[in-house]
């Protein structure tokens, strides 16, 4: 199969926008037509609401929709992640359920997998799910569960086997959030934001054909999810972004921003906000200090490498070359420019960087991204996990000597918590 | 490309190393270190027989092959990873580089094929006692001899400028750079070796006493020519320093799969892991800035001053980085003279200097990128 050039594609999106965009529409109605064209998600395949276009393709895509301010389908946030992991190991009624509104931006979807006593050894999930006839019945705990308090919908990792290994123990489920037996309690983060939550199961039911794979499966769909988590950790820093015009869309668009997406509200500041750096430290005249302008150079030489570094990895990716290191090295990349952005803002900033809210520099911004920063290296897998699989998957170094073989009941594990 | 080499560049650099690991083992470092020449004139011959390298990125018609950074990058990097001793940056990087940007075509014609063929030397004499590196720390002003042209003064850090049978010069005529050959048995040239702590790349010192001296790039910009050259030279330098990190990260990695500690390999302690972990994402991260700037100098990008003084920055520290933990992961043994880590470490140090120290390029990056803005 040959693949299109950019030019074709940019050709064949702008026609289709011609004949099928205008702002008065209704967001929804949009992004279903949107959906069923398959350029609201070009990457995807044709059968399902795609085009089967190289990733690289995605991009001139965007463009096209930048330049005329057109409304995209609904990307932003864990329903992206839960729909690419739908897209891998959902079944086709599994699809043809969950999808759509997915792209519609009619359904939010959480991420249950970290527990109270297993985050970094997500393979240690306790909340167990037993079998009640023909459904499961959910009783556990999870924690830092974001967007829970807006989703309709949740990709659940829970324990199906105590007697098996630990990694071969686990299920996946979609578990319906809205029912009585879930309940979800919002959790404050140290940036004053409330976008995880922790969510208690009582008997929460999970109809059988919600179940993803096959009893046993939980670990390797989560690695699936966490693999498109990591490798869009980049992503993240679009946050979006209604365009300042008038339009039935985009008033509906200004609501769904300050409502389902106000959890990533603060993602951007917490990937450092690079595209302050340097026109801040000209406007404060903080440039002319010689040490602002070693840690300013140094922060702008890391990004953009960063930058042609995840770009090589997609180049590799497209050209079906086996996956090199670069693959990996994208999440800790963007964990060092976040920390290096911060110490910038922070000397740019000077005395101002005590103040936050509206007396902070940049109207609070650079407040908030000094508060926010912290969570670069712990979402979505540590560092120090991170700093693991380059280790032990890339590099190849004998794994840590373990102590949790055998039946998990027998595995030493956190006390559990009560409420 | 900017991000990825294409598969004939693959299979080239397949060439060049399966070369240099035939015909530039450590132990031939070793043996040219300990050499009053520095290099072996036998592989120097084979390596422009063989491969063609001292013309990859010249002209076909000034006997070159017609490549551009890419592949000069290409072999400059598997040369870092070989610790290849040999003139080939001073010569066939940065004096046949200076005569591309700053001769006359005809001067080109005559001078540039025997530099492509590896049958001459040359060398590139600009730095003065400050130690500067950019034309800014080049005072010595050319003197004439009613039509002829003399030079006075001494030029330091001369690279391979002892074996080379040619010195080009760069001094100053009406206060603009003006470019000099001279040939290598000049009267009133004296040439001294400077004791360096990188003994696999040779440094000179050269004292001109009325030394005669042909003028070249009459009617060329000559500050232009070395802005452009300085460019290429930073990138090839970084290429170097990239192939350099890679052995010593390849090399660590293994002995830290072997070495048995406390019962268990070395490896699988977390700060082993860590450490190598991080040294890959400095090195992976420096050979991105390298591609992409040796891609921006292929397309003449504008900005291309700070990309180069970028992957000049980036590679040198993450070259140091990874030098002095591939000595901690070897531990004892790593700080002996006959365990071969501590020349790389030697040369990753002298490559962090030559050009200029990362700080400065730094500061270079940033002031060309609010130029550019
Ligand atoms: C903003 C934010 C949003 C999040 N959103 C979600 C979400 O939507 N859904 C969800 O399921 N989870 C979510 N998480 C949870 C996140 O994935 C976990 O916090 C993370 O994986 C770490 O787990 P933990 O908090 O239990 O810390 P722990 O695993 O207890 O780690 C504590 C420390 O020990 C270190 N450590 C642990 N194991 C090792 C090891 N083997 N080697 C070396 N060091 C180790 C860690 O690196 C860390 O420094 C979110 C977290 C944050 C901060």
């Amino acid at each position: 199969m040959s693949m299109p050039d950019e030019h074709t594609v940019r050709a064949e999106v702008r026609a289709w926008l011609a004949e099928h965009w205008h702002p008065e529409q209704d967001l929804v109605e949009w992004r279903g037509i949107l959906a069923d064209s398959g350029w609201g998600m070009p990457h995807w395949p044709r059968a399902w609401y795609g085009r089967g276009l190289p990733v690289a393709m995605s991009a001139v895509v965007d463009e096209e929709f930048d330049a005329i301010e057109a409304v995209g389908v609904a990307r932003i946030g864990i329903r992206l992640l839960a729909g690419a992991t739908l897209l891998e190991h959902g079944s086709e009624a599994h699809k043809r359920r969950f999808l759509r509104p997915i792209l519609t931006g009619e359904d939010t979807w959480c991420q249950l997998f970290s527990e109270p006593g297993s985050g970094s050894d997500l393979a240690g999930a306790t909340t167990r799910a037993e079998r009640d006839g023909d459904d499961w019945r959910i009783n556990g705990q999870k924690v830092w569960t974001t967007s829970a308090h807006h989703a309709e919908w949740g990709l659940l990792l829970a324990r199906t086997d105590w007697d098996a290994p630990k990694h071969q123990g686990l299920s996946c489920f979609v578990i319906d959030m809205r029912q009585p037996g879930v309940e979800v309690q919002p959790l404050k983060q140290m940036n004053g934001y409330a976008s995880f939550n922790q969510v208690f199961f009582t008997d929460a039911v999970v109809p059988a054909e919600n179940r993803l794979g096959e009893i046993g499966d939980g670990w390797k769909i989560a690695m699936t999810t966490l693999a498109h988590e990591r490798r869009g950790a980049d992503a993240l820093r679009r946050w979006g972004q209604a365009p300042a015009r008038a339009g039935r869309i985009y008033d509906q668009l200004r609501a769904e921003i300050a409502s389902v997406l106000e959890p990533y509200k603060w993602y951007p500041q917490r990937a450092g906000r690079v595209d302050l750096a340097l026109p801040r430290a000209r406007e404060t005249g903080r440039i002319a200090d010689p040490a602002v302008r070693q840690e300013l150079a140094r922060l702008l030489m890391l990004s953009s490498a960063a930058e042609w570094l995840a770009r090589r990895a997609r180049a590799a990716h497209e050209l079906g070359r086996p996956q090199g290191p670069e693959g990996s090295l994208g999440k800790l990349a963007g964990s060092e420019v976040a920390r290096q952005a911060a110490r910038v803002h922070t000397l740019v900033s000077d005395a101002e960087a005590l103040l936050a809210g509206r007396d902070g520099p940049h109207d609070g911004t650079i407040a908030e991204i000094l508060l926010s920063v912290p969570a670069t290296s712990i979402a979505g897998g540590t560092d120090e996990i991170q700093r693991n699989i380059i280790a032990e998957r890339v590099l190849d170094l004998p794994r840590e000597p373990r102590l949790d073989g055998g039946p998990f009941r027998d595995v030493p594990r956190n006390p559990e918590r009560g409420r | 490309m900017r991000f990825s080499f294409s598969d004939e560049q693959e299979q080239f650099r397949a060439v060049v190393r399966r070369f240099l690991d035939d015909h530039a083992p450590p132990s031939a470092a070793r043996a040219c270190m300990a050499s009053a020449l520095g290099h072996d004139e036998a592989v120097w011959a084979r390596l422009a027989d063989d491969l063609g390298a001292s013309g990859i990125h010249l002209d076909e018609a000034h006997g070159g092959q017609g490549f551009g950074q890419a592949e000069l990058g290409i072999i400059m990097e598997e040369m870092g990873r070989a610790l290849l001793c040999a003139p080939y940056f001073g010569s066939a990087v940065l004096a046949a580089g200076m005569l591309r940007h700053g001769a006359t075509v005809a001067e080109q014609a005559e001078l540039l094929p025997p530099l492509a063929s590896g049958a001459r030397r040359a060398a590139l004499a600009w730095v003065e006692d400050a130690g500067r590196w950019d034309a800014a720390g080049i005072t010595l002003a050319a003197g004439r001899d009613g039509a002829a042209w003399r030079l006075d003064g001494r030029k330091r850090f001369v690279v391979d400028g002892l074996c080379a049978d040619d010195l080009l010069v760069l001094a100053r005529v009406d206060g603009a750079l003006a470019l000099f050959l001279v040939a290598g048995d000049a009267r009133g040239l004296a040439r001294r070796a400077l004791e360096v702590i990188d003994p696999t790349r040779r440094l000179a010192e050269v004292d001109f006493t009325a030394t005669p001296a042909r003028r070249l790039g009459a009617d060329v910009d000559v500050d232009a020519g070395f802005a452009r050259l300085f460019d290429e030279a930073l990138v090839a330098l970084a290429g170097e320093t990239i192939g350099g990190a890679r052995r010593l990260h390849a090399e660590a990695v293994e002995y830290a799969r072997l070495r048995m500690q406390f019962g268990r390999p070395i490896g699988s302690f977390q700060a082993i892991k860590h450490q190598l972990a991080d040294r890959l994402l400095d090195i992976e991260l420096a050979a991105a800035a390298v591609n992409h700037a040796a891609a921006a100098l292929d397309e003449n990008d504008p900005a291309v001053s700070a990309f180069a003084a970028q992957a000049k920055a980036m590679a040198s520290e993450a070259g140091m980085a990874m030098a002095a933990c591939a000595i901690q992961v070897h531990g004892g043994i790593g700080f002996t003279w006959d365990h071969d880590t501590h020349l790389w470490y030697k040369r990753a140090k002298s490559s962090e200097v030559l050009l200029g120290t990362p700080a400065w390029h730094r500061e270079r990056y940033l002031a060309a990128l609010e130029a550019n803005a």
